[in-house]
């Protein structure tokens, strides 16, 4: 039988000498045939270095620059070429105990000897001028320089985000990654990084043995040019967005103004701010991290991330979807009933101009039941339900409870709620208007962000129609984007929004509106206030606005946090933002000044009252 | 007892000792070359990799003393104690084991870092060996074919678990072993089989590799049956289901795609023709039909693994090596660099000390696992031929010892010996010039390092000295 078996050596024997002559062919193909390898008889080598194009600019409407690159050096270090030298001197200029400067020095020798590795990050421009003088005392190190970013108007930390090393799972997710790249981390930075980055490049050299530079290979034959990243022009005024942030300082809150005819953000504060450029550089994770402990979450964009319950403000939607149901007509009158619902005291009001005008709360606590309870079925438990669904389908059209798809990575889509959410908290047929009521006057479970309050004031301000709001006005040789081009109109009758814009123009202009400091000389301002109860401290103040009343210019909501009526803090912000864009200047100097230094911080650090309601 | 040993010296065979004195200088001279960084203070370094090596070689010297000291018959008596300590020893790595480069398949000793698996292959070799020679057993049984699987898959198991694919695959080689040994022919066939459609489905498109398949077997069948009528009627009916399929596809389903209507369409043919095939009793035939169905179902499911099981890296490796992707800088650098400097030592080399690829880094782990590079780049295409000839000659020398053997045992040993050389010379080569995936495992009496410089003298000189008493024992 073994017999029988020993041929098979003879199989076993072919195998491993075709294999052999397999490798052999291979190595005579690389060593002796292809010249692809050789890379020259003058024992040179290649050495790869990556060309990093400059990041993207980003400007403002008006071509002033938000973001842009600056230089920083890195040290960097070649173990096998260093010579003995005076550590406790260097480590003394770069500000790092003797102790930090050999561990980085034995780090940077595990990794290779005779691998240039980075020593030390990104010295500032200013840093390295007077650590320059002394380089050439310390062999083995040089200097090299590297784009990083600036933000030299410190503007707009939360609209333009920031950028930092790439994280791992990036590197190993994305293949043109590698660790230690920059990328956009957050806001616009991060939204459009695949235009800001542009493409690397690489150039390959020649070295000698001494691993000095000799030529380019192949005259650079090989080489990759990097492409600049795109610039982008933003739809941000920093004039505005500077007036602002000044005006929201000592504020909880966020700021949004569009341009009701284009869906441009004009501004887009959240307070508390911060210095985009501390998180550029050397001490970024510092600096994150205390951002990130530091009371009231500066890092937290409230302009689109907050959602509040939106206060009267939203007596406006209810007064549209209401006539466009039919459920009342222009004329319709209702008691200031307070058995109803809490009112402040003022006349009855007459018609839904009044009602808005006065911000009469049993005047839209009837109309919302009557949107409610549609008498589709005999039981109000059943009825309530389907009322709810129809006018969360018609509320929908104004952008509440859907993300906006501004430009920015992370948006709160808001909440309106339905049917099944309240079928989920009461039971089914458990709950009826009378549970619900609170969301006639937008309070109870609604969440509305900033962002989508202005863009409802820019619907208004159209009468019906509004383009998404966007922040990027152009992309350099692309133009807009096409979805900010898609006119969004909305399925009421041109002939509803007269009426609550007049409501909206007695807000401020009338003898008995809510929100008469939001006045401008000369100027028709339509605004509607809201103050927002909240279980965690004082009322949040809202207002949102558009003016002039005849052909818009800018549409602006206003949140501040914790601080009372909407007619005392959000309505005059709004206003003074308003007159300042239209104008220029500030007409009535004390309400500028009253604002400016207001300081309506709760003093102590209570519960945030600003997550989202789902 | 003086007598004795004079009988061993003069049985010993000087050519395969020979090669490993010669692997032995050569295999420190590189490791010399790629890791000393010029600096003459340094040579002689207890911390540098060219000492340390030194006194690996001057260990294993030791232990090859002590392996012509021990009674030969020590090794089948004890094969299967040894063979369950090294499975206990590579558990042991799973638990305390030291994580080097994202494999658990160290222990550490402080003073020197041991690597389980290394003992594992030479002890799963004289346990296979042990087995195999008994009486009575028969790797044409089925059961005792699975039970010789099972010495070998077992450490295989483990050492993948400890995340050393490389050290893994090795013990495939053992099926070399079974095959001289009496394995089903088969068995090899269809290795070979899966091997190469597994390489065809990554380069061209699984259909045209189903298609292929079915217009092979009905070639094949129409040579086998020399019947037109009948072999219209085997196409005419997977053609059928195929069409039939597709219309269904296209205007209820709209869920298969080209891929799986062929296969279904195949499949169920066969299924359908199966009762006429069984009963004309062609066992060619049948034989061919159950080869188109499993290599479709084999190929959908590869498909499938690949896709959806491997990862993006993984998947990366294998697609650089078959050329599907040109990236320097990326998953194909090591390969890369490695290529370049073997092709820059041209036919003659660089000189020893030369190299300039293999000294600043370029290569990475130039002195384990491309430590084949620097021969390249500094000796040139004599030095790497002469290399890869001395392997083909120690590989095929030692089979022709195994066959002069009269001992089982001896002989089982001597093929797993070759055929763990051979898993590393194909392995290692193959992935420095570029032929195979990027897979860690190191080139023997090269490669840096005490585990496996010591494990592959302790395995070759083992068979030595099994050699050596050939004429004394019958067993």
């Amino acid at each position: 039988m073994n017999k029988h078996f020993e041929q098979r050596k003879y199989l076993i024997l072919g195998i491993i000498i075709i294999t052999g002559l397999i490798i052999l062919i291979k190595l005579f193909y690389l060593q002796i045939i292809n010249e692809e390898y050789k890379v020259s008889a003058l024992n040179n080598s290649q050495r790869h270095i990556i060309q990093y194009p400059p990041r993207g600019i980003i400007y403002d409407r008006d071509s002033n620059i938000l973001a842009s690159n600056t230089v920083a050096y890195d040290i960097m270090v070649i173990p096998g070429q260093v010579k003995p030298f005076d550590t406790v001197q260097f480590a003394s200029q770069l500000n790092i105990s003797v102790k930090k400067f050999k561990q980085r020095l034995l780090k940077a020798r595990h990794y290779s000897y005779f691998k240039a590795s980075v020593f030390f990050k990104l010295l500032s421009a200013k840093e390295y001028a007077s650590f320059q003088e002394y380089i050439h005392h310390y062999r083995g190190f040089y200097v090299q320089p590297r784009l990083v970013r600036d933000y030299p108007q410190k503007l707009a930390p939360h609209v333009l985000g920031d950028v930092g090393e790439v994280g791992k799972k990036m590197v190993e997710s994305d293949d043109y990654y590698q660790a230690g790249d920059y990328i956009g981390l957050n806001g616009l930075e991060k939204y459009y990084e695949k235009e800001l980055r542009g493409e690397k490049g690489l150039k390959i050299y020649l070295v000698d043995a001494h691993n000095r530079i000799k030529e380019s290979f192949h005259d650079g034959m090989y080489d990759k040019k990097p492409v600049a990243g795109k610039n982008l022009i933003c739809t941000i005024d920093s004039r505005l967005q500077a007036y602002g942030k000044k005006l929201m300082r000592n504020k909880l809150g966020g700021l949004v103004a569009i341009e009701p005819k284009t869906g441009e953000i004009l501004a887009m504060v959240s307070n508390p701010n911060y210095n985009p450029n501390i998180l550029i550089g050397r001490k970024r994770g510092y600096y994150y991290d205390s951002l990130l402990m530091t009371d009231h979450k500066p890092l937290f964009n409230r302009a689109v991330n907050a959602a509040y319950p939106p206060g009267s403000t939203f007596k406006v939607a209810q007064a549209i979807v209401a006539l466009d149901e039919g459920v009342i007509d222009v004329n319709t009158a209702f008691s200031c009933n307070k058995a109803l619902i809490g009112c402040h005291n003022h006349p009855n009001a007459s018609s839904i101009t009044e009602a808005i005008q006065y911000s009469c709360n049993p005047y839209f606590h009837q109309v919302f039941k009557r949107l409610i309870q549609r008498g589709y079925e005999e039981s109000v438990f059943r009825d309530s339900p389907l009322g709810l669904d129809l006018w969360k389908q018609k509320i929908s059209n104004f952008g509440f409870g859907s993300r906006l798809d501004i430009g920015l990575p992370s948006v709160n889509p808001g909440f309106i709620p339905g049917s099944d959410y309240y079928n989920r908290l009461y039971g089914e047929y458990r709950w009826a208007f009378s549970t619900i009521y609170s969301l006639s006057i937008g309070q109870g479970e609604i969440g509305v962000t900033p962002v989508q309050l202005a863009n409802f004031a820019s619907i208004i301000a159209n009468r019906g129609w509004y383009y998404t709001p966007h922040l990027i006005k152009r992309i350099e040789e692309r133009g807009l984007e096409t979805k900010y081009k898609q006119k969004h109109v909305l399925p009421f009758d041109t002939s509803i929004y007269a009426p609550v814009v007049d409501g909206m123009e007695g807000t401020v202009n009338g003898d008995i509106g809510t929100a008469r400091l939001a006045r401008i000389e000369g100027i028709i301002l339509c605004g509607k206030t809201g103050t927002a109860e909240n279980p965690h401290g004082e009322d949040h103040s809202i207002f949102m606005a558009f003016a002039p009343k005849e052909n818009p210019q800018i549409a602006i909501a206003v949140y501040v946090e914790n601080s009372g009526y909407g007619g005392t803090w959000a309505g005059p912000i709004a206003s003074l933002m308003a007159e300042k864009y239209l104008l220029d200047t500030i007409q009535v100097k004390w309400k500028e000044d009253r604002i400016l230094d207001a300081e309506l911080i709760p003093k102590e650090e209570k519960e945030e009252t600003t997550s989202s309601n789902d | 007892m003086i007598k004795r040993r004079y009988n061993i010296l003069k049985h010993i065979d000087w050519i395969s000792v020979l090669i490993y004195l010669l692997f032995m200088i050569f295999g420190w001279i590189s490791i010399l070359s790629s890791s000393w960084n010029g600096e003459k203070s340094t040579l002689f370094d207890f911390e540098s990799r060219q000492m340390k090596q030194l006194i690996w070689i001057a260990v294993s010297l030791v232990f090859i003393f002590i392996i012509f000291l021990i009674d030969s018959k020590f090794f089948s008596v004890f094969a299967y104690l040894l063979y369950g300590l090294s499975i206990l020893s590579l558990i042991a790595a799973l638990f305390i084991g030291k994580e080097v480069s994202g494999t658990k398949a160290w222990i550490d000793f402080g003073f020197f870092r041991f690597q389980p698996s290394e003992l594992a292959k030479i002890f799963t070799g004289l346990a296979l060996a042990q087995l195999i020679s008994k009486y009575n057993f028969d790797l044409q049984k089925l059961k005792h074919l699975v039970i010789a699987f099972l010495f070998i898959l077992v450490p295989m198991g483990i050492i993948l678990l400890q995340n050393d694919t490389g050290s893994a695959l090795v013990f495939l080689a053992f099926i070399l072993v079974f095959y001289r040994e009496g394995m089903n022919q088969t068995f090899l066939f269809i290795v070979f089989l899966a091997i190469g459609l597994f390489v065809l489905s990554l380069l061209i498109h699984l259909y045209w590799i189903i298609g292929g398949l079915a217009l092979i077997a009905i070639i094949f069948f129409w040579l086998n049956e020399k019947s037109n009528k009948q072999t219209i009627i085997a196409i005419l009916i997977p053609a059928t289901f195929v069409t039939g399929l597709f219309f269904f596809n296209a205007l209820v389903l709209h869920k298969l795609n080209l891929n799986t209507m062929l296969s279904i369409g195949i499949i169920a043919a066969i299924i359908v023709l199966l009762p006429n095939i069984i009963r004309f009793k062609r066992s060619n035939i049948i034989v061919l039909s159950i080869i188109v169905a499993s290599s479709v179902l084999y190929l959908n499911t590869i498909n499938f693994f690949y896709e959806e099981v491997l990862r993006q890296h993984q998947r990366d490796r294998i697609e650089h090596l078959l050329g599907m992707k040109e990236d320097p800088l990326g998953i194909g650098y090591n390969v890369n660099q490695s290529k370049i400097a073997i092709g820059s030592g041209g036919f003659s080399g660089k000189g020893f000390l030369n190299g300039t690829q293999t000294k600043f880094d370029f290569v990475p782990e130039q002195s384990t696992d491309f430590i084949f590079c620097t021969v390249g780049e500094e000796f040139g295409f004599l030095g790497s031929a002469f290399v890869v000839i001395l392997f083909v000659v120690l590989i095929t020398r030692i089979i022709i010892m195994a066959e002069r053997q009269r001992s089982k045992f001896s002989r089982v040993y001597g093929y797993a010996v070759a055929s763990i050389f051979f898993a590393h010379f194909l392995i290692n080569l193959g992935m420095t010039i570029g032929l195979m995936p990027v897979i860690g495992i190191p080139l023997p009496f090269f490669s840096y390092g005490g585990s496996s410089f010591m494990g592959f003298t302790i395995l070759l000189f083992i068979f030595l000295r099994l050699d050596a008493n050939r004429l004394e024992v019958f067993r």
